[in-house]
């Protein structure tokens, strides 16, 4: 190789090497044992910083009163309920295309967490219309596509327990999941699309966000602890459903020792 | 009570079931996965015991 030119197909052989490496369930579990208490300490002091903020350094906001505290919770949910979901489809991907030992694990295990926040954003959304719109909930863009958001989600969880057989499953959800995944650019664009009771996106915007930065530190620092501990909770059910498929394996290849046995020891 | 309740303003019941309702499904979320996470290193653990994986018969007790 010449002096100074640049090696793009070493580089990507390389993170490919690495990516192939992380697949392994193995290799997987021994990372995730070092990372998770660190990850899993540092979501809970954002947190920790995070309420502390919202509850007693943030103002209350001139319109919205106190209600505005509900923001705090609404606004990570409805993120992480997206970011979730994009992740699953990314994943989807992976099962499909790449067929990556590890995607349908991180797509099955992403998918009840996703739906507990597109729940929490939904519920929280209901307590926050009711005092400011004079109502738990209308039919406008962006509270149906986020409602149609959690069934799909809920769809994506009974697909996999009606499947017995993980590989066949896997594949019917990641269809299922990439279908699905025309909703989210939906639910981001529905305020700007369509005339909705709900207000425009006033934090992810071209031209920055519109919110005072007393308000926005402490949303922004909660949305980074709730996604630790999002991420926290992924990473130990993708180990649970790991170890879920080994136990399925050992329980067939014990099943199959011991009938063997029988057989040996079976009168002729 | 009432003085949390009179310094949140009049939505105050509003403010705390959000909360109270995200600490539910959230705690409800991590206990369910902690169980579910303890419940399969179990299951694992006791196969591992028994020799499950083995070919030979050996590992049988």
């Amino acid at each position: 190789m010449r002096h100074g030119a640049p090696a793009p197909a070493t580089d990507i052989v390389g993170i490919m090497a690495s990516l192939i490496d992380l697949a392994n369930p193995t290799r997987f579990m021994r990372f995730s044992a070092a990372l998770l208490p660190w990850l899993a300490a540092i979501a809970t002091l954002l947190l920790a910083a995070g309420l502390y903020l919202a509850w007693f350094k943030a103002p209350a906001d001139y319109q919205q009163g106190e209600t505005i505290r509900i923001m705090f919770i609404h606004v990570p949910a409805a993120w992480l309920a997206m970011m979730f979901y994009s992740m699953m489809a990314l994943s989807a991907l992976g099962t499909l295309v790449w067929r990556h030992p590890l995607a349908d694990v991180a797509q099955k295990a992403a998918a009840p967490i996703g739906a507990c926040f597109a729940l929490i954003c939904l519920v929280t959304g209901a307590l926050w219309g009711k005092p400011m719109w004079g109502t738990y909930w209308v039919w406008d863009a962006r509270l149906t596509s986020m409602l149609v958001l959690l069934l799909i989600y809920l769809g994506i969880i009974a697909l996999w327990r009606v499947l017995d057989d993980p590989s066949r499953a896997a594949r019917a959800v990641a269809i299922l999941t990439l279908v699905g995944f025309v909703n989210v650019p939906i639910i981001k664009f529905s305020v700007d699309w369509w005339n909705t009771l709900h207000q425009p996106a006033s934090v992810l915007r071209m031209g920055g966000p519109t919110i005072h930065p007393a308000m926005l530190w402490p949303l922004l620092i909660l949305a980074i602890g709730f996604t630790l501990m999002a991420l926290s909770l992924h990473m130990v059910a993708m180990r649970a459903e790991i170890m879920r498929r080994r136990v399925r394996t050992l329980t067939i290849l014990e099943a199959e020792r011991l009938d063997r046995l029988a057989r040996q020891g079976a009168p002729a | 009570m009432s003085g949390l309740f009179d310094a949140i303003g009049p939505h105050a019941g509003f403010i705390l079931a959000s909360y109270c309702a995200s600490a539910i499904v959230l705690i409800g979320l991590t206990f369910a996965i902690l169980r579910d996470h303890a419940a399969q290193k179990r299951a694992l653990d006791a196969l591992e015991r028994r020799g499950a994986g083995r070919r030979s018969g050996r590992g049988a007790a």
